[in-house]
């Protein structure tokens, strides 16, 4: 077998841009689409206010979507996250109005979104109906029980507190300098060497191990681009009144739900589900079980983005969250997950979601109202996914 | 016979990331010809077909291929179907919801004017299925038929188109021995009213038996082509070029060592998954012991991929009726991860809908039924991960350039090797098996049934389904024989033979 196979054990620069296309197009589009942006805007895109602005404005569709694409890979669809949206917004509204403080409005709060998740849940993996159908249902349910809950009127919060979870900052009174706080920075730094770090152990790993490897042009390329993006977000959130609480939550979810994803074996299970649903079941895997989770985690993080978008508006509206699902599966598509199931990234999902975010906030600075930003939108997810399509049919792997 | 070739391959080199699938392959086909193609598993004979056909467009491969001496350039297999070429792949192509006459001229029908006149074409569909001798309706849905049926329809398919060349691409792995003798007197039929064939089976008496031709193929080279007619050719010379050394037995030397019975079902009858009154599995009671290797023959549909699915965790069927033992007591699974958590095992005979998930890497695939064995905490360990993988690549002697290579691009019997890995690691003590051997070539059948007679010492107890009565016959310690859902009886190792098998079926 030796003589058929022409493997060196390190990649060429080529090999690995050909493997890694889609990703790399990915970044490079939005990084892309962000420059023009900035030509188009003359820099205001790129100020630091602005920078913040668009973590917060998106903050919730971002979290919708790092819980969509589980939702995706397995082959599903949740129309019902807006819904929840609005209504756990009410319910944390509500909760958070009795005074018992943030955090503990944030556990009930997704506590109440994982329950709706067990309830479509049940009904999607054990009773067999389509998601699809669930999820409409859902979609109509969850209006319907926001409209009784807040009698149709917005829903007022006691104090400034709860908004903080949205437009708050992190930051310290010692690490200021002038107007200029040091914390971003810090933690930029501490993020930076912590990031650097894993991907060199993680290459020596699979050198060890006689891996094929990337070389070592490409890992410092690699890390020169991530620690430039640090470097990037630092500068302006320190310009800007510090680190965006809404960020460091955002940072949080995607940390745990992308280590989910490739490490444990749940994360297997989901891929294994979506792969091939009658393979993973005579695997030994319980397909339902797997089904059942990835929808009570969709409905808690469906939870945290009610919430999150509540302290945005700073009241919790009983017409929250509409289109929202839209967006959070636009962001999947464009972030490269796969309509059949079984392929997709929470990286991804977010990558795409920010596209659509910096798209939609430039337009906005540049006065062009939402009805060219729905077009705009428009073509974007048709062509970013074409171009899926098209570069995974080359790939051989259509 | 003409000697003037249909089909020429010239120095034709093809590669894939990491392979060299085809490595300076040159041949030829005489018009009106039989050509068997022999090869290990991955030695590159299905890609070499995908050149000829086009499923590999021009530009993809290096070398050139002619067509009635004409260089061919062809960017799919629509193309290559315009010269009167046609494949019949490893695995069926047909569209499992539509008739027999639809399927037949799905794509390639007349039309006027964009519309189809379904009962003319109707009446042209009985004038092929009368000459592939297919004797039901043409309004028969595809999927309600069997293997070999829906081979005819193929066959009958690529007639309709004009076929000049036809490539059959392992079109026997899935036949028992009856069907396939009907295919290959078909086979020799269309040959005598001018048709060219190509042959690729790991079955070599049947490549003997019909082929005029033979070349042998081993990684990515053509060896050495054979002319039956002048050359006495023999099966040990053909697994001599195979494999590149002599191979004396098929079946490797086992010592029984049997036990107490292990595990027992009685008065298990299966009912349809869609009429929920008829009885696919009917009043089936059987056992197998400690160290046993037990046969399940029969013909297509006589019930036993159906009895064991549906005893490994209710996979097949709307209700199942009857009782399991193991170790005695009675035992109930739920599910297949239950069957699995309780030792025991099952391997589909449908790797690609049931076995595997084709767009996931060789390690993910070996591993999914093993995770929790392999992780701390509900994280997986990739130390672990990646040592059971390369452990049943190196013993199973899986061909691929690395365990991160997704299983779609392995060759067909490779992918084989890798479903068996996945239950292997598992570890079961309970080991069922549906054609284990299916599309897998000389050499690995020997180490497959080197592990399963390892098993069997270590005290695992396994049942094999298996068409291949010569399989049964030379690996099975009793062998249980079914028809039409009903187990007839049963054989000793020392009573089997495969007259007597087949007189147990039909009586
Ligand atoms: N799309 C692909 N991408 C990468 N490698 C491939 C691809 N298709 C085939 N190969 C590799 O090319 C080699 C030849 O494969 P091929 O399918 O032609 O073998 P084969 O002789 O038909 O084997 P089998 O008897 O198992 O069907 C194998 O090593 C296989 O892994
Ligand atoms: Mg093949």
């Amino acid at each position: 077998m030796a003589d058929n196979s022409l493997t060196s054990n390190t990649m060429s620069f080529g090999q690995l841009l050909k493997k890694n296309v889609r990703s790399y197009s990915m970044f490079i589009m939005l990084t892309l689409i962000f420059v023009v942006f900035a030509v188009l805007t003359g820099g205001i895109n790129f100020s630091p206010r602005n920078v913040s602005n668009i973590f917060m404005q998106n903050s919730y569709i971002l979290i919708l979507a790092s819980g969509m694409v589980l939702v995706i890979i397995i082959g599903n669809i949740d129309l019902s996250v807006g819904s929840i949206a609005a209504f756990t917004g009410a319910i944390a509204a509500m909760v958070y109005n009795t005074g018992i403080g943030l955090i503990p409005t944030i556990i009930v709060t997704m506590m109440v979104g994982a329950v709706i998740g067990v309830w479509q849940g049940f009904w999607i993996a054990f009773m067999g109906v389509p998601s699809f159908i669930v999820t409409l249902s859902g979609m109509l349910l969850f209006r319907g029980l926001t409209y009784v809950i807040t009698n149709v009127s917005p829903i007022s919060l006691r104090d400034e507190g709860f908004s903080k979870i949205t437009s708050g900052f992190l930051n310290s009174e010692a690490l200021m300098a002038g107007d200029v706080s040091l914390l971003p920075w810090v933690v930029g730094a501490v993020l930076a060497v912590i990031l650097v770090g894993m991907s060199i152990q993680a290459r020596e790993k699979r050198r060890r191990k006689g891996f094929v490897i990337a070389p070592v042009s490409a890992l410092i390329l690699r890390n020169v681009f991530v620690v430039a993006l640090i470097a990037i977000l630092s500068w302006k959130f320190a310009n800007f009144r510090g680190v965006p609480i809404v960020g460091v939550v955002l940072a949080i979810v995607v940390t745990i739900l992308t280590f989910v994803t490739n490490r444990t074996v749940f994360g297997r299970y989901v891929y294994a589900v979506g792969g091939n649903k009658r393979s993973a079941k005579l695997s030994g895997i319980n397909t339902e079980l797997v089904e059942f989770f990835v929808f009570v985690v969709m409905g808690s993080l469906a939870g945290l983005a009610g919430l999150v978008f509540a302290g945005y508006m700073n009241s919790a509206l009983p017409q929250a969250g509409q289109l929202f699902e839209l967006d959070a599966i636009a962001s999947v598509f464009i972030g490269g997950a796969s309509m059949s199931g079984g392929i997709g990234t929470v990286i991804g999902a977010i990558v795409g979601g920010l596209v659509m975010g910096v798209i939609n906030n430039g337009m906005s600075l540049m006065n062009i109202g939402a009805d060219w930003q729905y077009v705009v939108k428009s073509l974007v997810l048709l062509l970013a996914v074409f171009y899926d399509i098209y570069t995974r049919r080359k790939a051989g792997l259509a | 016979m003409s000697n003037e070739n249909i089909l020429e391959v010239q120095h034709v080199t093809k590669e894939f990331p990491g392979v060299r699938a085809l490595d300076d392959v040159s041949f030829q086909i005489r018009t009106g010809e039989i050509h068997g193609i022999c090869g290990e598993n991955g030695a590159g004979k299905s890609t070499l077909m995908g050149v000829i056909s086009g499923v590999h467009p021009i530009g993809s491969y290096e070398g050139t291929v002619l067509v009635h001496g004409q260089e061919a350039h062809f960017r799919s297999v629509r193309d290559s179907e315009k010269v009167g070429l046609a494949i019949m792949h490893q695995e069926l192509a047909l569209s499992p919801y539509l008739s027999i006459y639809e399927n037949m001229f799905l794509g390639h029908a007349k039309t006027t004017l964009g519309i189809l006149d379904w009962d003319d074409l109707l009446e042209q569909s009985r004038g092929y299925l009368k000459r592939v001798g297919l004797t039901d309706p043409p309004e028969t849905i595809v999927s309600k038929m069997g293997v070999g049926k829906q081979q005819l329809v193929e066959i009958a398919r690529a007639l309709s188109k004009q076929t000049k060349l036809l490539i059959l691409d392992e079109p026997t792995a899935s036949l028992n021995d009856e069907e396939s003798e009907q295919l290959l007197d078909l086979i020799m039929e269309l040959k005598n009213e001018g048709l060219t064939c190509i042959l690729i089976s790991h079955k070599l008496n049947e490549v003997l038996r019909v082929a005029d031709r033979i070349t042998v193929m081993r990684d990515g080279k053509s060896i050495r082509t054979y002319d039956a007619h002048t050359e006495d050719v023999t099966r040990s010379m053909l697994i001599k070029d195979m494999v590149g050394r002599e191979m004396n037995a098929l079946y490797p030397e086992k010592t029984p060592n049997i036990g107490d019975p292990v595990f027992e079902v009685k008065n298990w009858s299966v009912y349809h998954p869609e009429y929920h009154d008829k009885k696919v599995v009917d009043d089936a009671s059987f056992f197998v012991r400690r160290g046993e290797i037990l046969g399940f023959c029969g013909p297509m549909g006589a019930g036993r991929t159906e009895l064991m699915m549906s005893i490994f965790g209710k996979s097949y069927g709307s209700r199942s009726e009857g009782t399991a033992y193991l170790h005695g007591e009675e035992i109930h699974f739920a599910s297949p991860h239950d069957a699995i958590k309780k030792g025991v095992g099952y391997v589909s005979e449908d790797r690609k809908s049931l076995g595997l998930i084709l767009i996931q890497d060789v390690k993910t695939n070996i591993s999914n039924s093993s995770l929790p064995m392999l992780s701390r905490w509900g994280v997986v360990d990739d130390d672990r991960e990646i040592q059971a993988a390369e452990h049943y690549r190196r013993s199973l002697n899986i061909k691929t350039p690395s365990i991160t290579q997704l299983v779609r691009n392995l060759s067909g019997g490779n992918q084989q090797k890798v479903v068996l890995s996945r239950s292997l690691l598992a570890e079961p003590e309970i080991f069922i098996v549906d054609e284990p051997t299916r599309g897998i070539d000389v050499g690995a059948k020997y180490e497959i049934y080197t592990i399963l007679n390892d098993l069997a010492a270590q005290g695992k107890s396994i049942v094999m389904i298996t068409s291949e009565l010569p399989e049964a016959i030379g690996m099975a310690d009793r062998i249980y024989v079914m028809n039409e859902g009903k187990i007839k009886g049963v054989l000793d190792r020392g009573e089997a033979t495969q007259e007597g098998i087949m007189h147990m079926a039909l009586s």
